[in-house]
């Protein structure tokens, strides 16, 4: 394992080193791209339609296959249908024919095929006319990203490549140099090419066209030069007609790029009425169409299968834009060649990769669900700002989620097995990693820490104890560690007088304590407690502890769910359900959220909140996850809701105009709450400045393994340099300028905390009336 | 001018893409400020207008064409809030003339004009129900980011100019 692990830990390192700084300056300016371009839409309908119009496409699967071969084959075309790799590549060579040459335009799905490999050994020259893919080309290196693949390659870099390999009579040096010379030297393969290969973005069934979306048009000449055009495509690209293409057009260079619609959306039923061309004949161009030959080949490779797994499934919808990339913190740190597989990269490269194989070059795998070869799915964290981000909405994280359980099952049970059981009581196969175990049963250990402490934490702080943690379950040693609080949130929340003798409102709260909360960082669960009892809503702390997010985060799906089942146990009582939801907070966006009438359920930790408003729905029967999700709040949304009812604000801690920098929870962002935060300090008197960065780094316990903490730490700097530069003069710490650093997650209080040399605070910490006006 | 001609000169204004908006009448003036020769055309299928006696070669060799330094075709439809027209794959050739050389021309008939891509898609259903069932919609020049900064010219055009025949 040791060995497995430092390799890991070094290539990561290697990579943030060499390839980093240049995918994040791409990846960023992509991210920032989308931002602002899908400000200008209905983004919410148009992704609602598109993944309808998936859902749909995917559910007649079979029957779209059957049209679309119809239509092409009454074109003059032909269809094949290819079941895996193998039999896609036997079928592209038998319509090469007896062809020398071939050009190609950007195709991921030929890439999974390793269709280059297979022409090549077949005495067929192959080029790349994609600039980007043109370079990994010469470069004999695999994509980084889904849409721009050279994209961990500086300007430098590519012109020290070309420079050496086609020795120009000048050196190239700018990128307009560098185009101009791939330009000639791929126009002229494109002429002489027996073949012309693309891919396709979309098929329309009901008319066999291909919807090719590019930047570059080479897709659009790589089609039309040469007489002969193979489509590869795999099945999931099929949608019904061009009525279905709208939204697509609207979101793709959007989520891709940032650009409102791509340079070329080519729309070719082939073969194409265009004239076909000789470059050596002098007759001018016209006729000749009835020359032109079309093979479709569409492929399995193990979609069908896909189809029939209820959780890899949505896979299908992904139209492949990178949006997923682009918006993933460690992604735009490390870059695809750490955060992909063999062929696909990013967040949705888990279910691409375990879904197809993910092996295709030796054949082997190709076709079956291989959860086993996707370990670089660790590298999603579920910080859930993909989530949004996907034109299609498909959930991320759950397919990771659901990859990492089935890897975690997939484990050889290992020597240590039997202590296992012993300890953490979780419903996990045996054999699955020591250190994943320990993070998800970190309830359990949280509660002997507890009861131990403070003797817990010397024993674990102690030289010979961090070396043993970070060997046997790769808790890197430079962190540190938690430390355990002797009286518990709830030891203390038993032994108080309850601070509200008449309660102001009719609501009455229920604050659930995360494990931090509850063991660690006891003193801002105390807080939530007197901000809210200040402004006269009584509140108990409940009697469950977690909500399974660390289980869940691990992919410790059953434990997960064992967990939940207990939490709605436990909270069950406290909501009065009538079947329809009460009275709701509504925010001045419009965006509202919903309040049953029983006791409200506050949270202090967004990332167990977003567990029960956005997870609890894969774990619980549905109605009574909706019941738990509606009667749920983040605590600073709740003050939120209170102050907007008309509750007086004037017990609690005014900021003065006193300057802080907000960093809002990464889950707690994707479900819109940030503004909450936002708004009740404005309303406080605090001047509030925000960051950018997508999460910390932290995540739970990302950054506590040794495997990732140079990467947590890449993440965490990248954050620490924004607060930074919002500080204004900034650099000491401490000093006059320095604003204060607050955080809603626990994580992002440890890695800002860490990193800053000051202590970063949970917001409801300022509002706390006894924290008192001048007060730290 | 309409509202969609309007907006569509703005979109191709933001795109960096000049046009010219003239009648039939105005259309052979508009065409030699817009051509830059050798240059090479497919036939202009609207009432009134022609590339018959300017300095086009309708239709180009092989030669011709790879060497031209311009190219003109009709384009049949476009989208007024993104600027897009459309090339539609005739047998005449207008995929490659509008492809190949180093600025593309784009002649468009302004009752072409659509609002945006819902209307266009409804535009190309219709067409494509008529058989006419391959075409581009093509937004400014080529461009490409693969060399670490955006470049103009790849594959496609450098420069795209439209003519818009507004009594067309
Ligand atoms: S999962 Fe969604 S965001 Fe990611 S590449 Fe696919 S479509 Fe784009």
């Amino acid at each position: 394992m040791s060995a497995d692990n430092e390799s890991r830990a070094e290539r990561i390192r290697r990579l943030l080193e060499t390839e980093g700084p240049t995918v994040k300056q791409n990846a960023q300016g992509f991210n920032e791209g989308r931002y602002a371009a899908m400000a200008d839409v209905d983004g919410e309908r148009l992704r609602t339609e598109a993944r309808e119009i998936k859902e749909d496409a995917i559910e007649r699967l079979p029957e779209l296959i059957e049209t679309v071969r119809e239509c092409v084959e009454a074109n003059g075309g032909t269809v094949s249908l290819a079941d895996d790799a193998a039999d896609a590549n036997e079928h592209i060579a038998e319509v090469c024919g007896d062809a020398d040459s071939l050009v190609k335009s950007k195709s991921m799905t030929t890439e999974e095929l390793d269709v280059n490999e297979h022409l090549a050994a077949r005495g067929i020259d192959v080029t790349e006319t994609d600039l980007g893919e043109f370079v990994l080309q010469v470069a004999d290196e695999a994509p980084s990203h889904l849409i721009a693949p050279g994209f961990h390659k500086s300007t430098d870099e590519i012109a020290d490549l070309f420079n050496a390999r086609f020795d120009p009579a000048e050196p190239l040096e700018t990128p307009e140099g560098l185009t101009a010379f791939a330009r000639d030297h791929l126009g002229e393969r494109i002429r002489d090419a027996d073949v012309g290969m693309t891919g396709a973005n979309f098929v329309l069934a009901e008319s066999g066209t291909l919807a090719l979306v590019t930047n570059e048009g080479n897709a659009r000449k790589c089609a039309v030069t040469p007489d002969t055009h193979v489509a590869v495509a795999g099945v999931e690209k099929l949608i019904p007609s061009v009525d279905e293409l709208g939204p697509m057009i609207e979101l793709l260079a959007r989520s891709a790029t940032g650009q409102d619609i791509a340079q070329y959306v080519s729309l070719l039923t082939p073969p194409t009425d265009s004239p076909t061309i000789d470059f050596d004949s002098e007759e001018p161009i016209g006729g000749g169409a009835e020359d032109r030959e079309f093979h479709l080949v569409l492929v399995d490779n193990g979609r069908f299968e896909m189809r029939e797994d209820e959780d890899l499934k949505e896979t299908l919808y992904c139209v492949r834009c990178g949006a997923c990339s682009n918006s993933c913190a460690n992604f735009q740190h490390v870059g695809g060649h750490a955060f992909g597989g063999e062929t696909y990269t990013g967040g949705i490269a888990t279910g691409w990769e375990a879904g197809t194989g993910g092996e295709a070059s030796d054949g082997t795998d190709a076709g079956s669900i291989s959860p086993a070869s996707v370990e670089f799915n660790d590298l999603c964290t579920g910080c859930s700002r993909c989530v949004n981000a996907c034109p299609v909405k498909i959930d991320v994280p759950w397919i990771n989620t659901v990859v990492r359980d089935r890897r975690n099952r997939g484990a050889d049970p290992s020597g240590i097995e039997s202590l296992a059981d012993g300890l953490v009581p979780d419903s996990e196969s045996a054999g699955m990693d020591w250190g994943k175990r320990a993070f998800g049963n970190i309830d359990t250990l949280a509660r002997l820490g507890s009861a131990t402490a403070p003797v817990s934490n010397w024993l674990a702080d102690s030289a010979p104890a961090r070396a043993l943690l970070e060997r046997g379950l790769g808790i890197d040693a430079r962190r540190d560690l938690p430390e355990f609080r002797r009286e518990t949130l709830r030891d203390w929340d038993q032994r108080r007088t309850p601070g509200v003798a008449s309660p102001l409102t009719d609501r009455e709260a229920v604050l659930v304590p995360d494990v931090f909360t509850n063991h660690v960082d006891v003193d801002r669960g105390k807080a939530a407690v007197r901000t809210l009892e200040a402004l006269g809503v009584p509140v108990r702390v409940a009697d469950v502890t977690g909500t399974g997010r660390a289980p869940f985060s691990q992919g410790m799906i059953a434990t997960a769910r064992e967990k939940a089942e207990a939490v709605a146990d436990a909270l069950a009582p406290h909501l009065n359900v009538t079947g329809t939801a009460g009275e709701r907070f509504r925010l001045a966006d419009g965006s509202e959220a919903s309040v049953n009438a029983g006791r409200d359920l506050v949270f202090v930790e967004p990332s167990d909140l977003a567990m029960v408003r956005a997870e609890y729905d894969k774990l619980l029967p549905a109605e009574q996850a909706e019941n738990l999700a509606d009667g749920s709040f983040e605590v600073l949304e709740y003050v939120y809701g209170l102050l907007e009812n008309g509750v007086d604000p004037a017990p609690l801690t005014r900021g003065d105009g006193e300057e802080l920098t907000y960093h809002a929870h990464c889950q707690q962002r994707t479900l819109g709450l940030d503004a909450h935060t936002e708004a009740v300090l404005g309303r406080l008197g605090y001047d509030v400045a925000t960051t950018e960065a997508e999460c910390c780094g932290m995540a739970g316990s990302f950054g506590y393994k040794a495997d990732y903490y140079d990467l947590s730490v890449a993440v965490g700097e990248s954050l620490a340099a924004e607060v930074e530069a919002a500080d204004g003069a900034g650099e000491g710490a401490n000093d006059d300028t320095d604003r204060r650093v607050v955080a809603s997650g626990t994580s992002c209080e440890e890695q800002l905390t860490d990193l800053l040399d000051r202590p970063a605070t949970h917001p409801v910490e300022l509002l706390d009336p006894a924290r008192g006006p001048t007060s730290e | 001018m309409s509202t969609l001609a309007a907006t569509f000169t703005d979109a191709l204004d933001g795109l960096g893409v000049e046009s010219t908006r003239t009648t039939a009448a105005g259309f052979p003036d508009a065409l030699a400020a817009t051509v830059e020769g050798p240059a090479v055309g497919t036939p202009l299928p609207f009432d009134g207008v022609s590339l018959d006696g300017a300095d086009v070669a309708v239709p180009p060799t092989p030669d011709q064409l790879r060497t031209a330094k311009t190219g003109v075709t009709p384009v049949f439809g476009g989208i007024a809030e993104y600027g897009s027209v459309v090339v539609e794959s005739r047998p005449e050739g207008d995929e490659l003339v509008a492809l190949y050389p180093e600025r593309h021309v784009a002649v468009l008939r302004e009752s072409d004009l659509v609002a945006g891509v819902d209307d266009a898609t409804d535009y190309l259903r219709e067409r494509f129900e008529a058989g006419r069932d391959s075409a581009v919609l093509a937004t400014g020049v080529s461009a490409t980011a693969d060399m670490g900064a955006t470049v103009e010219g790849v594959h496609g055009p450098r420069e795209v100019r439209v003519i818009v025949l507004s009594d067309r």
